[in-house]
C-alpha cells in the first residue's frame, strides 16, 4: 500500500535526542512494576507444582486459610469457567489453564494456589501449610519424543483442524506451504545438502521479574497497574478470567525493565485480582527469578531438517524443510512463523516447508524477539553456508544471486514490495568487516534474517495546550525508546521542538484500544497514527487561522509550526505560530486535540545481514565472539541511537542464545537451571563492540518510511554465529547452544 | 532465628555448641544469605563472626607467613599489594567469585566452609598449603584446608567447632602459584572446572609442586601424582602430558547442567597445564 503523502526529508526526525524518560530511569524516579503500592495492601505469592506432570488429586488450604496474617487462598474455583476450544481459538482457555492448573499440573512450576497475607514472608511460609496430594503421570519434555506414538497424552482434544488423524495428541497445528516442485528442483541441482538441526529453548531473559499491584471489588469493578507489554490484552484477558465487564477493570502500564515478547501475555495478573476480589484488599505479586523461569517465557526449541539443492554457480534450485517446535503444555509454538520465515530471503522456483506445533510438559512458550524466526534461519543458513564452502563460493555473492527482491513471489506466499535484503547484502561485502584478514583460530560466518513485522490496532492522541506545548498519548508501553520516537514523529508534522511535546503511556481508561508493544509494530503502527493524529492538530489549527483571517480553509498551510497562507492569492498574513493559536483556543472554539485510529497493514517485512568472527578453544571448546556487524533495513530510523540499540540488542541475545542459554531438564522433567547462574545470559565482558549499520530502504506503507527494526536483528545471529564457530572449530555445529561442552564434544568426534 | 553477634571465637563456640536446630555461621554472607532468601535453608541459630577482634586482619608474620581473619574479604585481600605478590594466585581465585558487591562481602574462609567441589579459592588454598585454626568446645587445633570439606555441602567441623584463622605459608624464593578456571562465560560465574598450581624452583627445574583441582570430584582433590609429574622437570613437554593425564586420571566428576564427565575430565587436564606454565612462569619472575 502506497501513501500520497510520503515525506522524505526531516528536520526532527534522524537526530538523536536524549529519551525523554532518561533522567527518570537513571535516578531511580521512573516507576516499574514493583514499585506500586497501596494501603492496606497484601503480598500475594503462589504454589507451584513440583512434578512435570501430575493429577491434582485434592487441595487442602484449611491450615494456611487458619493463620492470622493469610486474608485469601485461591484455587483454580475462584476464576471464571472458561469453554474449552481446541488449539489457539482456545486460548482464553489456555491462559487460564496456564494461570491456574485445572485437574493436572502440566509442568515443573505450573501454579497450583495462591495465598494473599500481610507480608511477603507471611505468603511464602503459608504456601508451605497447603498441602496438595498429586497422582504423577508419566511426562515427556523432548519435541521429537513428544511426537512418537508411545508419548505420554498431554491433553486430548487440543489439536485443531489442520493436524491429520494419524498424528500423536501432542501435535497441535500443522502448517504447510510453498510454490514449485521441489523434487524437480533438486534434480537440477549440483550438489544437495540434507541436515538436521536443533535449538533448546532460551528465555526472554527480562531483568525486570513480573510484578503488578491488583484491585478488585465485589461490585466487579477493578484496577491493576503492572508490568506489561500491552495492557489491554491484560485488561480483556483478565476480565474473561475473572468473569467481569473488560471497562471495570482499569489497567496501568508501569515502565517496564524489558519484555522481548514474554510480556504479552498474563501470569500473575488474574491471580492477584482473585485474590484481591477475595480479601477485599488490593494485593501485590512479583515473581522470583527461579518462577520467572519456572513458569513464564521461554521461547520454543526446535528440530528440523533442511534439504537445499545449488548448482555449480550457486543458483538454488530447490529448498524444503520440516520444523517440528516444542512450546509447553499448551498450543502456540510458532511452527508456522518458523516454516514461513525460513526460506524468506530467498527468490525460489521451488519451496516447500512444512510446520508443527507439538506440546510437551514444558512451561507455555511466549513470543521472543521474531518468533520462530532465528531458529529457521539457523538451520537454513547453516546450510546454505555449507554448500558454499562444499561449491568453493562466496557466501554474500550466493545470498546476492539469490536474494529475494521487490516482485520475489515470498517462499511463503505473497509478492515482496519494495524490500531492502539486497541493500543489506552490498553493505555487508563492501563493510571493512567482511575483508578484514581472520587470526588463526577464527572463523567468520555470515547469515541473513527476515521478520514479517506488524501493525495491529492502534489509538492516540494528541492535546495541545495554551501554551503551545503537547501531551501526546499513546498505547504502547514504551519498551525500546519509542516515546522519544513518538515526539520526533509528532515535532515533524507540528514543525515545533520535540522538547515541547510529553508523550505518555495512556491507561486503558484514558485512550481506544491499543494491541500490545509486539511485532516491530509501535514505531510503525503507533508512530504512523502519532503522524495522522498530529495531521489531524494541524487541520484544525489551520482552520482556526483561516477563520482569523477570514480565509478559505484550503488557503492556510502549515509550515515550520506555523499556518501561514498558502500562496500570493490567499491573502497576506505574518505566519501564525501553533503557540498563538493555542493561546486563543478557548475563544475560538475550544480546546485542539488530534486523534487516529486504525488498523494499518503496510508494516512492512524487514531483512538483515549479519557479519561475526569468532574463536574457538580447541582445548576446551569455549568461544569468544570477536567482531560483529548488524546491517539492517530500518526504512527509516527516526532516532537512529534507538535503532542501534535494537540491532545491538537482537545480536546481544542472539549471542547468548547461540553460545550458552538453553533450559536444561533432568530426567526427573524438572527444570535444572532456574536461576542467572545456570542460565546463561552473557555478561557485557563477554561480548564484543556490536558495529551497526542502518540501511534506509523506505517502507512504502509508512509516511515516513518506517519499518519495524525490534525483531528482525535477533533473526541471524544464532546462523552467523554457527557459521563462525563452525568455520573455526573445523566442523559443523548443528545443535545450540554451542556450549563448550558441546563444541569441545564436537572437536573430539571431528578427530576421532 | 536467633542472630549472634559474639565477641571472641571461644563465645562463638559456646553458643554454636548450646544452639538447637541449624546453625550457620555468617561471615560475609555471600553464600548464607543467598540460601537464606531462597528458602534453602533457615537457621534457627546465626553466628556472625564479622565483629569479632581480628576477624577482619591480615597479618604478615615475622617468619614471612601470612595470618588473615576469617571476615577478610576478597577485596581486602586485593587490594593488599604485599600478599598479591606472595600468593598472587590464590588473590586471584578468590578475586574470581562473584562480582564487585559480593568481592566486598565474600571471605575465604566462608568458601572453604561452604564446602563446594566448585569453590574457587579453595584449589588455591590446598595448592598454597593454606592451614586453618579451629576452634571448639575442647580448646583449638590446626587442619590443612583441604581437610575441611568431606562432601559437597559437608565439613569435618564438629558441633561448635569454627574456623577462627587462616595461615598461609610463607612464599619463600623461587616460588609461584596460579589459580586458573574454566567457566562458559567470562566473569559472574561458577566454576566448571578448576585447577590451581604452587611450585618452586631450583634454577629452571621444579624442586617441589602442589597440584589441586576443583569441580571434578565431591571435593577439592590434592592431586599428589599429578605434582610428581612435574616436580625435577623444566615443565617440558613430556612432564606437561604426564600432568595432564595425572589430573585427568584423578577427576571422578558428574554430569550436570554445568558439564559433562568427558567435558570436565578432558578440561581438568588443560587447566593443569596451563596452571603450571603459570605458576612456572611466576616463580622465575617471568610473570605477575
Amino acid at each position: 500500500m502506497a501513501l500520497d503523502d510520503s515525506k522524505r526529508e526531516f528536520r526532527f526526525v534522524g537526530t538523536r535526542p536524549d529519551r525523554p524518560d532518561g533522567l527518570d530511569k537513571v535516578t531511580g524516579r521512573a516507576r516499574f512494576g514493583a514499585d506500586m503500592n497501596a494501603a492496606g495492601m497484601l503480598h500475594g505469592a503462589i504454589l507451584r507444582s513440583p512434578h512435570a506432570h501430575a493429577r491434582i488429586v485434592r487441595i487442602d488450604t484449611s491450615k494456611a486459610e487458619a493463620l492470622a496474617d493469610v486474608k485469601a487462598v485461591v484455587t483454580r474455583a475462584d476464576f471464571a469457567e472458561v469453554p474449552f476450544k481446541p488449539g489457539l481459538a482456545g486460548e482464553v482457555w489456555n491462559v487460564l489453564e496456564n494461570v491456574m492448573a485445572g485437574d493436572k499440573a502440566l509442568y515443573d512450576g505450573h501454579a497450583v494456589a495462591a495465598v494473599a497475607a500481610t507480608s511477603a514472608l507471611a505468603a511464602r511460609d503459608a504456601l508451605k501449610l497447603i498441602e496438595v496430594e498429586y497422582e504423577e503421570l508419566p511426562y515427556v519434555t523432548d519435541v521429537n519424543a513428544a511426537m512418537r506414538q508411545d508419548a505420554p497424552v498431554i491433553r486430548e482434544g487440543a489439536a485443531d483442524f489442520s493436524v491429520p488423524d494419524d498424528m500423536h495428541p501432542n501435535v497441535v497445528r500443522r502448517h504447510e506451504s510453498g510454490h514449485g516442485d521441489v523434487e524437480a528442483g533438486f534434480a537440477e541441482a549440483d550438489l544437495v545438502i540434507e541436515d538436521s538441526f536443533e535449538t533448546e529453548a532460551t528465555h526472554q531473559g527480562y531483568i525486570e521479574p513480573h510484578a503488578c499491584l491488583g484491585q478488585l471489588g465485589k461490585d466487579g469493578k477493578g484496577e491493576l497497574w503492572c508490568c506489561t507489554q500491552g495492557h489491554w490484552i491484560v485488561q480483556k484477558t483478565c476480565a474473561a478470567l475473572l468473569g467481569i465487564e473488560t471497562a471495570n477493570l482499569r489497567v496501568t502500564a508501569s515502565e517496564i525493565g524489558g519484555g522481548f515478547g514474554g510480556k504479552t501475555t498474563v501470569f500473575i495478573e488474574p491471580v492477584a485480582l482473585a485474590l484481591s476480589r477475595k480479601a477485599n484488599r488490593p494485593v501485590k505479586i512479583v515473581m522470583s527469578r527461579a518462577e520467572v523461569f519456572r513458569a513464564t517465557g521461554p521461547t520454543a526449541s526446535a528440530s528440523m531438517d533442511i534439504k537445499v539443492g545449488m548448482k555449480k554457480d550457486g543458483t538454488i534450485t530447490a529448498a524444503q524443510g520440516e520444523f517440528r517446535l516444542q512450546g509447553g503444555a499448551f498450543p502456540g509454538a510458532p511452527g508456522d512463523m518458523t516454516a514461513m520465515c525460513a526460506f524468506a530471503p530467498y527468490d525460489l522456483k521451488n519451496v516447500h516447508q512444512v510446520g508443527y506445533d507439538v506440546m510437551t510438559n514444558r512451561p507455555k512458550q511466549a513470543a521472543y524477539r521474531a518468533p520462530g524466526s532465528p531458529m529457521a534461519a539457523f538451520a537454513v543458513e547453516s546450510v546454505v553456508d555449507e554448500l558454499c564452502r562444499k561449491l568453493d563460493l562466496d557466501p554474500i555473492e550466493v545470498r546476492l544471486k539469490n536474494a529475494a527482491r521487490e516482485g520475489t513471489k515470498a517462499s511463503y506466499g505473497p509478492r515482496f514490495e519494495r524490500i531492502g535484503l539486497v541493500e543489506t547484502l552490498e553493505a555487508a561485502k563492501a563493510h571493512p568487516h567482511y575483508a578484514a584478514p581472520l587470526k588463526p583460530g577464527q572463523g567468520r560466518g555470515i547469515s541473513c534474517g527476515f521478520w514479517f513485522n506488524h501493525g495491529g490496532e492502534t489509538s492516540v492522541s494528541l492535546a495541545l495546550s495554551e501554551d503551545g506545548s503537547v501531551q501526546l498519548m499513546v498505547g504502547t508501553p514504551d519498551i525500546g525508546g519509542s516515546r522519544a520516537s513518538m515526539a520526533l514523529m509528532a515535532a515533524e508534522v507540528l514543525g515545533i521542538p520535540y522538547e515541547n511535546i510529553r508523550v505518555t503511556i495512556a491507561d486503558t481508561a484514558s485512550l481506544g484500544y491499543n494491541d500490545v508493544s509486539h511485532g516491530s509494530r509501535v514505531t510503525y503502527a503507533s508512530g504512523l497514527a502519532t503522524i495522522k493524529a498530529a495531521k489531524d492538530a494541524v487541520r484544525k489549527l489551520s482552520q482556526r487561522a483561516a477563520a482569523k483571517w477570514g480565509i478559505p480553509e484550503d488557503a492556510v498551510k502549515w509550515e515550520d509550526g506555523c499556518a501561514v497562507p498558502s500562496g500570493p492569492n490567499a491573502g497576506d498574513f505574518d505566519p501564525l505560530p501553533l503557540a498563538e493559536i493555542t493561546a486563543e483556543m478557548g475563544q475560538t472554539g475550544g480546546p485542539i486535540s488530534g486523534h487516529f485510529e486504525a488498523t494499518p497493514e503496510g508494516a512492512g517485512v524487514s531483512f538483515a545481514t549479519h557479519i561475526v568472527d569468532a574463536e574457538v578453544d580447541r582445548e576446551t571448546g569455549a568461544t569468544k565472539v570477536v567482531r560483529y556487524t548488524v546491517i539492517q533495513d530500518a526504512g527509516k530510523a527516526i532516532h537512529p541511537t534507538y535503532v542501534e540499540g535494537q540491532f545491538q540488542g537482537g545480536a546481544a541475545q542472539g549471542i547468548g542464545w547461540a553460545l550458552n542459554e538453553e533450559y536444561i531438564y533432568g530426567e526427573d522433567g524438572r527444570l535444572q537451571n532456574a536461576g542467572f547462574l545456570d542460565y546463561r545470559i552473557p555478561v557485557a565482558s563477554d561480548l564484543p563492540m556490536i558495529d551497526t549499520v542502518i540501511v534506509e530502504v523506505p517502507n512504502p506503507g509508512h509516511p515516513f518510511g518506517v519499518r519495524g527494526v525490534g525483531e528482525t536483528s535477533i533473526c541471524p545471529p544464532l546462523a552467523a554465529i554457527a557459521n563462525a564457530v563452525s568455520a573455526a572449530a573445523g566442523v559443523r555445529m548443528r545443535h545450540l547452544p554451542m556450549s563448550p561442552p558441546r563444541t569441545l564434544a564436537a572437536l573430539k568426534a571431528r578427530d576421532a | 532465628m536467633e542472630y549472634h553477634s559474639p565477641a571472641s571465637f571461644d563465645e562463638a563456640s559456646a553458643l554454636a555448641a548450646q544452639a538447637q536446630g541449624v546453625t550457620r555461621f555468617l561471615a560475609g554472607g555471600t553464600d548464607v544469605l543467598v540460601q537464606l532468601r531462597s528458602d534453602l535453608v533457615t537457621p534457627d541459630t546465626l553466628i556472625d563472626v564479622k565483629r569479632i577482634a581480628g576477624a577482619r586482619d591480615i597479618t604478615r608474620n615475622a617468619d614471612g607467613s601470612w595470618t588473615l581473619g576469617v571476615a577478610v574479604s576478597g577485596a581486602e585481600m586485593r587490594e593488599h599489594a604485599e600478599l598479591g605478590r606472595d600468593w598472587p594466585g590464590l588473590v586471584e581465585a578468590m578475586d574470581l567469585i562473584g562480582s564487585t558487591q559480593v568481592q566486598g562481602r565474600a571471605t575465604l574462609a566462608g568458601n572453604l566452609c561452604n564446602a563446594s567441589p566448585a569453590a574457587d579459592s579453595v584449589p588455591a588454598m590446598v595448592a598454597a598449603g593454606v592451614r586453618v585454626t579451629i576452634t571448639g568446645p575442647d580448646g583449638t587445633r590446626q587442619a590443612a584446608a583441604e581437610e575441611i570439606p568431606t562432601a559437597p555441602g559437608k565439613t569435618s567441623l564438629g558441633k561448635g567447632e569454627l574456623v577462627s584463622a587462616l595461615h598461609v605459608p610463607a612464599r619463600g624464593d623461587r616460588g609461584g602459584d596460579a589459580y586458573l578456571r574454566f567457566i562458559p562465560r567470562t566473569e559472574m560465574d561458577i566454576a566448571v572446572v578448576g585447577a590451581a598450581v604452587n611450585l618452586r624452583l631450583d634454577g629452571e627445574t621444579v624442586t617441589e609442586a602442589w597440584v589441586s583441582l576443583g569441580a571434578v570430584a565431591p571435593t577439592v582433590l590434592l592431586v599428589e601424582d599429578a605434582a610428581a609429574a612435574i616436580i625435577g622437570t623444566t615443565l617440558d613437554d613430556a612432564a606437561l602430558a604426564a600432568l595432564d593425564s595425572a589430573a585427568r586420571a584423578a577427576c571422578s566428576p558428574i554430569d550436570d547442567k554445568r558439564g559433562t564427565v568427558d567435558f570436565r575430565t578432558e578440561v581438568a587436564g588443560v587447566l593443569a597445564r596451563r596452571a603450571a606454565r603459570f605458576a612456572y612462569a611466576r616463580a622465575k619472575g617471568d610473570a605477575k
